[in-house]
């Protein structure tokens, strides 16, 4: 069964059709890769499956919940995780604090007014252990306004992992990264899509061969072809209107 | 975690001289000064409440003062309906605050940043008109109250009982509470929502309701306040919702230092003491008090708090993002 | 009510709007193109009042007075924006309204003390003194007239100036992307003391044509002032259409709530209970539109989006 089902989406901004007919579908255990040149409409999609957006026609559904019409929280409450391309984190919380905040979205209430949330045993430990997940234990206490950008970026991730996702949306996870960070990231991300399937997009080729079980090509708000990876790179739609250009 | 233990000793250190107050000033001969300690007391207490909203919450309310105003009305019509018992109107005054700040909040956070402040300041002024016109209850003149409510029967929340005793009590539960409330899960998000709402709704929380329900705490604790004022003035009228005074709590809140433990309480008692000191050598001193805000909100960031207490290089997460003098307001504008 | 009440009182409402709309215009395009909150704005509108007041008792001709008044508004305006508000433009909000608020004191406590605490007023002038017949039993002062008008006219030049000229699309691109004023190689801070300054003076003049008809006294713009948030809420922030629809708007709905409210509520219940909930309700409705408003449309009537 599909995690993630994504049937005739579409979506317009005026007169543009940004989405067209966009449907694909992630099963359990699974990665599967957005990729298309800039502005082919992969920030829309996200947009509408995260809900920043919600799309004209078609339909969402996460973890056999119908969730095209649901707020933003209502999503994540319901299992999306997600990452933001331009690192988003919150600067003046400590990291444990940040990830700790993602662990609490998942553990019960937070409308509870009293007991110090510092204090939370359950909170602290899923967040440690999500950070020594990351290879980030030692940085637990460190304000997270003063991490390296790479930091951030697993921070990030820490902190969508923290709320114990179905799903995870990850936008561009290795913007900004070096070769040596985008390759730990890789390996971390190779690790983790076997027990939570994911939609990456992403530019880096290098890990979309490596990570995507199966990738979809978007030109124009169009899906031009689906399949695995190396029926994608041997696919001449995909290849004239997208991979023929970095290729020659 | 230095940080926290210090501004539990401050306070401490300022409830035991508060509490000798009333017991000292008689004796040598200033007994009029415990007017002037339980007027600050009160704006201290309505002030932890603001900056709950806006240093925590990064909501720029400029109406506050109209749930003062609502919880002073609310228990002298009480009164002049014969209801004496403080904890009924208690009860009445948070129930009215707490529904006023549940619909006038709803529709206020629709929007966010200058529309806020905007909208708060126009639901402040109409409270205050809407009061002004309560023919009634003395319309413009307010209402000077014959009867004051009792506990069971006893004075003792009376200004002939302990009022000064009541006052700082309840000044005391408001600062241990709201310093719960933002260390608890409750104010983490809160936080998280005022540093990033987008992010903050992505992890999985409705900012919405959790900024409401701020709101809607904060009105309460600032009527709380405004009941209080009912039994020391023995009268009420609409000056207390005029959006100078909530402009006044603002002051409290900034110069006190945003979002800090003590920093409402130090910016009440400088309000009191500036004004006191001020109006003791002019009449006018509006003339200087204007000038000094101004010069305030230009070069002292960070307010009282910090010149006082300066923080330790690694502050704790829960007040280090506050103490920038707002910075993290521009945060919420970006969503106008 | 009979019709002439109502035409009256339509006229009042019309007149209450331009004056509405003047103030409201220049905190709509100062906020729209400067992100800045000015609280201090409903105080260009008290000192536009006393200047006229002042330059009356001195030259005793009103003509004059107007002039100079205006002249003066300007000045003070960017003397301010000089030593005070030119610091605040990159600060955050809460740094404005602190400012402001503290210019509002001194200055309110200013006027207190060079003019006393009393409500001051002045005569219209002569030649506008008299009332026209309108109908058989209306009679309406020329004074209120020529306030519309002059409210009407310098409504009109705004969006003249505003949709029409190299300022205006400069204004308009403020308000909507600021990055690309700044792109364009404009002098940033040349362009927000023109819009400082007309605002300043729009506020000003607005001060100056309501001192003869409302009460002088200090503080009077600190009312005024919230109701021009109202309008800039209702019409869109930034948007001087938005502005001006909303401000006839508030100024009709204020001016005929008052009356035809409680004789509305006649109509269904005791006289008693409407003369008392009348009032109370008739204060509230503006704010109600404004809550309305926020409903069902959250940025405005008419949003700076698009068009000035």
């Amino acid at each position: 069964m599909s995690v993630l089902e994504i049937r005739g989406l579409n979506k317009h901004f005026g007169a543009v059709h940004v989405s067209r007919d966009i449907s694909l579908s992630v099963p359990e255990g699974q990665c599967h890769a957005l990729i298309g040149p800039n502005g082919a409409g992969k920030t829309t999609l996200i947009h509408q499956i995260s809900g920043v957006l919600r799309p004209d026609a078609g339909e969402i559904v996460l973890a056999g919940r119908n969730i095209t019409a649901s707020a933003i929280w209502q999503r994540a409450q319901a299992g999306l995780g997600r990452t933001f391309q331009l690192t988003s984190i919150l600067p003046s919380f400590s990291v444990l604090e940040n990830v700790a905040l993602g662990a609490q979205a998942k553990d019960g209430s937070s409308f509870r007014f009293f007991r110090p949330a510092a204090r939370e045993r359950t909170l602290n430990d899923t967040a440690m252990t999500t950070l020594e997940r990351l290879n980030m234990a030692e940085r637990a206490h460190v304000p997270a306004a003063d991490l390296s950008h790479g930091e951030r970026r697993l921070l990030e991730l820490a902190i969508a992992l923290a709320g114990a996702p179905r799903f995870l949306l990850l936008d561009e996870p290795m913007a900004g990264l070096g070769r040596v960070e985008s390759a730990m990231l890789t390996d971390i991300l190779a690790d983790l899509r076997r027990s939570i399937p994911m939609l990456l997009v992403e530019h880096d080729m290098d890990a979309i061969f490596r990570l995507a079980d199966t990738v979809s090509v978007l030109v124009n708000g169009q899906v031009v072809a689906q399949g695995t990876p190396d029926e994608v790179r041997n696919d001449p739609a995909a290849r004239a209107a997208y991979l023929g250009d970095s290729k020659t | 975690m230095m940080r926290v233990d210090r501004s539990f000793l401050v306070m401490g250190l300022v409830f035991a001289l508060l509490l000798a107050a009333p017991f000292v000033l008689p004796l040598i001969g200033q007994a009029y000064l415990l007017n002037l300690l339980i007027k600050a007391m009160l704006l201290a207490i309505a002030a932890i409440s603001l900056d709950l909203l806006i240093g925590q919450g990064g909501m720029l309310s400029l109406g506050h003062a109209a749930f003062v105003a609502i919880g002073a009305y609310a228990a002298a019509i009480g009164l002049d309906s014969g209801i004496e018992n403080i904890l009924v109107l208690l009860l009445i005054a948070l129930a009215v605050s707490g529904l006023y700040a549940l619909v006038t909040g709803a529709l206020a956070l629709r929007t966010s940043g200058i529309y806020f402040l905007m909208i708060t300041l126009a639901f402040g002024q109409m409270t205050y008109f809407t009061l002004t016109s309560l023919a009634p209850y003395g319309g413009d003149d307010g209402l000077t109250l014959w009867s004051l409510a009792t506990l069971f029967g006893s004075d003792v929340v009376q200004s002939g009982g302990h009022l000064y005793i009541v006052i700082l009590l309840t000044l005391l539960v408001t600062w241990w509470g709201v310093h719960r409330l933002s260390n608890s899960r409750f104010g983490r998000v809160l936080r998280a929502a005022r540093d990033n709402p987008e992010r903050t709704e992505i992890i999985g929380f409705s900012v919405f309701r959790y900024r409401l329900t701020a709101y809607v705490i904060a009105g309460m604790i600032a009527a709380v306040a405004g009941l209080l004022t009912v039994q020391q003035a023995e009268f009420v009228s609409p000056a207390l919702a005029t959006w100078q005074r909530s402009g006044d709590l603002l002051v409290v809140v900034v110069l006190g230092g945003l979002g800090t433990r003590n920093g409402a309480l130090f910016g009440a008692f400088f309000l009191v003491i500036v004004e006191e000191v001020l109006g003791s050598f002019m009449h006018e001193w509006r003339l200087l008090y204007g000038p000094l805000l101004v010069l305030m909100a230009l070069y002292a960031r960070g307010g009282l708090s910090h010149l006082l207490l300066p923080a330790p290089k690694v502050s704790d997460p829960a007040k280090s993002g506050a103490a920038k003098t707002g910075a993290h307001l521009v945060n919420t504008e970006q969503a106008t | 009510m009979s019709f002439t009440l109502l035409l009256i009182q339509c006229l009042n409402g019309l007149q209450y709007g331009t004056l509405l709309f003047l103030i409201a215009a220049g905190l709509t395009l100062v906020f729209g193109v400067m992100g800045f909150i000015n609280l201090a704005h409903g105080v260009q509108y008290m000192v536009g009042a006393y200047l006229v007041f002042a330059f009356h008792q001195l030259t005793g001709s009103f003509l004059v007075s107007v002039v100079l008044s205006m002249v003066a508004a300007l000045l003070f305006g960017l003397l301010l924006e000089h030593f005070v508000f030119r610091r605040l433009y990159g600060r955050d909000h809460l740094t404005q309204v602190l400012a402001t608020f503290g210019i509002i004191i001194f200055l309110n406590e200013l006027a207190k003390v060079i003019f006393g605490p009393a409500t001051l007023s002045i005569q219209p002038p002569e030649f506008l003194a008299g009332s026209i017949q309108l109908t058989e039993q209306l009679r309406y002062p020329v004074y209120r007239f020529v306030t519309i008008l002059a409210g009407l006219v310098v409504a009109a030049l705004l969006y003249v100036t505003v949709t029409r000229t190299r300022v205006g699309m400069l204004i308009r691109a403020g308000a909507t992307t600021p990055e690309m004023v700044s792109a364009l190689g404009v002098d940033v801070q040349k362009l927000f003391m023109i819009v400082f300054g007309v605002g300043a003076m729009l506020a000003g003049f607005a001060g100056v044509i309501a001192a003869p008809i409302f009460a002088i006294e200090p503080g009077m713009g600190d009312n005024i002032l919230i109701i021009a948030f109202v309008v800039t809420i209702i019409g869109g922030i930034g948007s001087i259409r938005g502005a001006f629809l909303a401000a006839l708007l508030v100024g009709l709905f204020d001016t005929l709530g008052r009356t035809l409210l409680t004789e509305g509520l006649e109509l269904v219940f005791p006289p008693s209970f409407s003369t008392q909930v009348g009032p109370a309700l008739a204060s509230m409705l503006i704010y109600i539109l404004m809550a309305v408003i926020l409903v069902v449309r959250p940025q405005g009537l008419l949003p700076a989006k698009g068009a000035a």
